[in-house]
């Protein structure tokens, strides 16, 4: 795991000492809301409907056991004992007093974390694949590059005011686990013909009010030019980017009214400009980078087998458990997902205990994945038997990677200023209709996403199923969608029809599962199935 | 009716006006119609308050109640964690809000 340096701690030593004087001139009344609220957000702190909140950031996902430990004692100390993980692998208070949030900085600051850059029109926290430096199936570990990516990002001068906020992902597999074209810029780390790894760009993707795919504009970018090729994409879109309509401002406007082959042409000619400008970092830097990426020592003759004669056990080894890189190991999925429980919501006690098993057995390693859930990433097979009996009895033991109850929903009404509608307890009911009638299981791989507005935190555009809320005359009502993708064969959901209220939702959800029973092929995912047959027959069966 | 709403400045708390102070419980609220702008703009330059705005309301069982859900839910808490809100041995207060 990467480790920081005198410059990465001094920067954000001095940026808490910098905020804790902002805060305080703002409770003594020398600032006012309308010039505190910038600073605020650039340190990570909302105001949202019950309380300030903070977000922190968590780069790439990646956590060690001493930082998950600390999360939870501000969860305890400063907050009312639990956090929310969200779809960007950061993690969310809910009820943080300003008095308190300069004190909460420095303890973060004291574990290599801070909250800058988790708000504003800048480039936000770098996501990655949950299963970095781990996936069986990756060119390289992806997290150098998206650290090197942070550093370049970090109080970049010239894109701290971009027009609108800017997400990367970077990943480095066929097997898209970071909705990487859902975002800004999403860089895929592949080889050339000749095996040597570069980076494809894809620009120009998003959700929210205008849901964009990104198309790739350039599909191998050189790894020793791969900050100077996204400085020039930055800059384009910097250049050219809607700042006189918030509405238009994000960069997948930009290329949509330019069309990829302009936006490609303009980006070329400013990367052609900027190659001779030293904007590149040394590669020594970057071979620094990776030296805190090595692989854990893995046991070279780990016992690869398991012992399955517990059926619960074994549900979960088949459901929450992922192919790892190294024999005899596996990357085990901690469900943040219990039957009626609040998608990506932790206790603190829950916090350190998975901050315990991480040290016990993954090599005090964590991640956080999109799907707010938690990875611990190496894990011998021998140790899974004591892993699991230790999360199920600590309620984290759901075996539901991938199926109808692990509902990604965004805070909602429930906490969220910009909500129409309520997510929680959309995905609460969901998930305990499905358990009750036990389909669960035999629906296999269902990707259900709900978000509160239009903002699509919760990824509705791209969930098999999605849900938005809306706000019909003050009261909740929900859309629902179909067909959706944010992985590799990434497609944006439509909309069946007309809404439903809250209970109507659920019971529409279930009459959609039940035509994907009634119509699957063998093998048929509910998405392969909906792909093949088309809207029709799902619409028939929910409004005749 | 009309009630003032805000966040308290140092801990973000939800608050309403009473017509001489804030208080956390909405039954305190009192009906403002016609005097919020002046009372937000004395309130918030005090600095007891962050960003008040006023919000349309009607009498329930004998005590305010907002007419936008959002401020119903700002009022009480989040639903999905009733051991968090102002009332959390009501049963009955679901029902207030949704
Ligand atoms: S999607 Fe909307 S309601 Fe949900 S967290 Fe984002 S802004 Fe809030």
């Amino acid at each position: 795991m990467y480790k920081y340096d005198q410059y990465d701690q001094a920067m954000v030593d001095a940026r808490v000492e910098e905020f804790r004087d902002q805060a305080r001139r703002r409770l003594e009344g020398r600032l006012t809301e309308d010039q505190f609220k910038p600073l605020r957000l650039m340190n990570g702190l909302y105001l949202q409907l019950h309380a300030y909140m903070l977000r922190v950031a968590i780069p790439y996902g990646t956590l060690d056991s001493r930082q998950m430990h600390a999360l939870a004692d501000i969860a305890d100390k400063y907050d009312r004992g639990y956090g929310h993980f969200t779809t960007r692998q950061n993690i969310q208070y809910n009820w943080i007093k300003l008095e308190d949030a300069a004190d909460i900085l420095a303890d973060l600051a004291k574990v290599e974390m801070h909250a800058i850059q988790t708000s504003g029109n800048c480039i936000r926290n770098i996501s990655s694949d949950h299963f970095a430096g781990a996936a069986a199936d990756e060119v390289v570990d992806p997290r150098p590059y998206a650290e090197l990516l942070r550093q370049w990002s970090s109080f970049h001068p010239e894109f701290s005011y971009l027009p609108r906020k800017f997400k990367i992902a970077v990943i480095a597999s066929e097997k898209d686990r970071a909705a990487m074209r859902l975002h800004d810029i999403g860089i895929n780390i592949v080889t050339n013909d000749v095996g040597e790894p570069g980076a494809a760009f894809y620009v120009g993707g998003g959700m929210g009010r205008t849901p964009m795919i990104a198309p790739c504009i350039n599909s191998f970018v050189p790894l020793d030019q791969l900050v100077t090729y996204a400085e020039a994409c930055l800059r384009v879109y910097n250049r050219h980017g809607r700042r006189d309509n918030k509405y238009k401002a994000r960069i997948k406007i930009l290329v949509h009214e330019l069309g990829a082959e302009e936006y490609t042409r303009q980006v070329e000619a400013e990367f052609a400009h900027l190659l001779d400008q030293g904007v590149e970092p040394p590669l020594a830097e970057l071979e620094r980078i990776k030296g805190y990426f090595e692989d854990p020592l893995f046991e070279t003759a780990a016992d690869s087998q398991i012992d399955r004669i517990d059926p619960d056990f074994a549900l979960w080894i088949d459901r929450n458990t992922v192919a790892h890189k190294a024999d005899g190991y596996v990357s085990a999925v901690i469900s943040l997902k219990p039957v009626g429980g609040i998608p990506g919501d932790a206790t603190a006690e829950q916090m350190r205990l998975m901050a315990d098993l991480a040290k016990d057995y993954s090599f005090d390693e964590l991640r956080v994945m999109h799907t707010q859930n938690i990875v611990l990433p190496h894990v011998r097979k021998a140790d899974l038997h004591a892993l699991w009996t230790a999360l199920d009895a600590a309620g984290l033991g759901s075996p539901n990677l991938d199926t109808v109850e692990d509902i990604i929903a965004c805070p909602g009404l429930d906490y969220c200023s910009l909500a129409n509608a309520r997510s929680i307890p959309v995905a609460q009911k969901i998930s305990e209709r499905f358990a009750q009638t036990g389909k669960t299981a035999t629906l296999g791989e269902l990707k259900l996403k709900i978000s509160g507005c239009i903002n699509a935190c919760g990824h509705h555009h791209a969930g098999h199923i999605g849900i938005l809320g809306v706000d019909r005359k003050g009261v909740e009502n929900y859309q629902l969608l179909l067909g959706g993708s944010e992985a590799e064969d990434v497609s944006l959901a439509k909309i069946t029809g007309p809404g439903f209220d809250e209970n109507g939702i659920v019971d529409a959800v279930e009459t959609v599962t039940t035509v994907y029973e009634r119509e699957r092929a063998d093998g048929e995912r509910f998405l392969d199935t909906y792909r093949r047959i088309g809207m029709n027959p799902f619409k028939e069966a929910l409004y005749g | 009716m009309r009630l003032l709403t805000g966040n308290d400045l140092k801990t973000g708390a939800v608050t309403w006006w009473t017509g001489a102070e804030w208080s956390i419980h909405i039954e305190d609220a009192a009906d403002v119609t016609g005097g919020e702008e002046e009372i937000a703009r004395r309130e918030e330059s005090a600095r007891r308050v962050n960003v008040p705005y006023a919000v349309d309301a009607d009498i329930h069982d004998g005590s305010p109640r907002p007419s936008h859900i959002k401020e119903r839910v700002r009022a009480l808490g989040p639903t999905v964690r009733p051991d968090l809100t102002l009332k959390p041995a009501d049963p009955e207060i679901g029902n207030w809000v949704i």
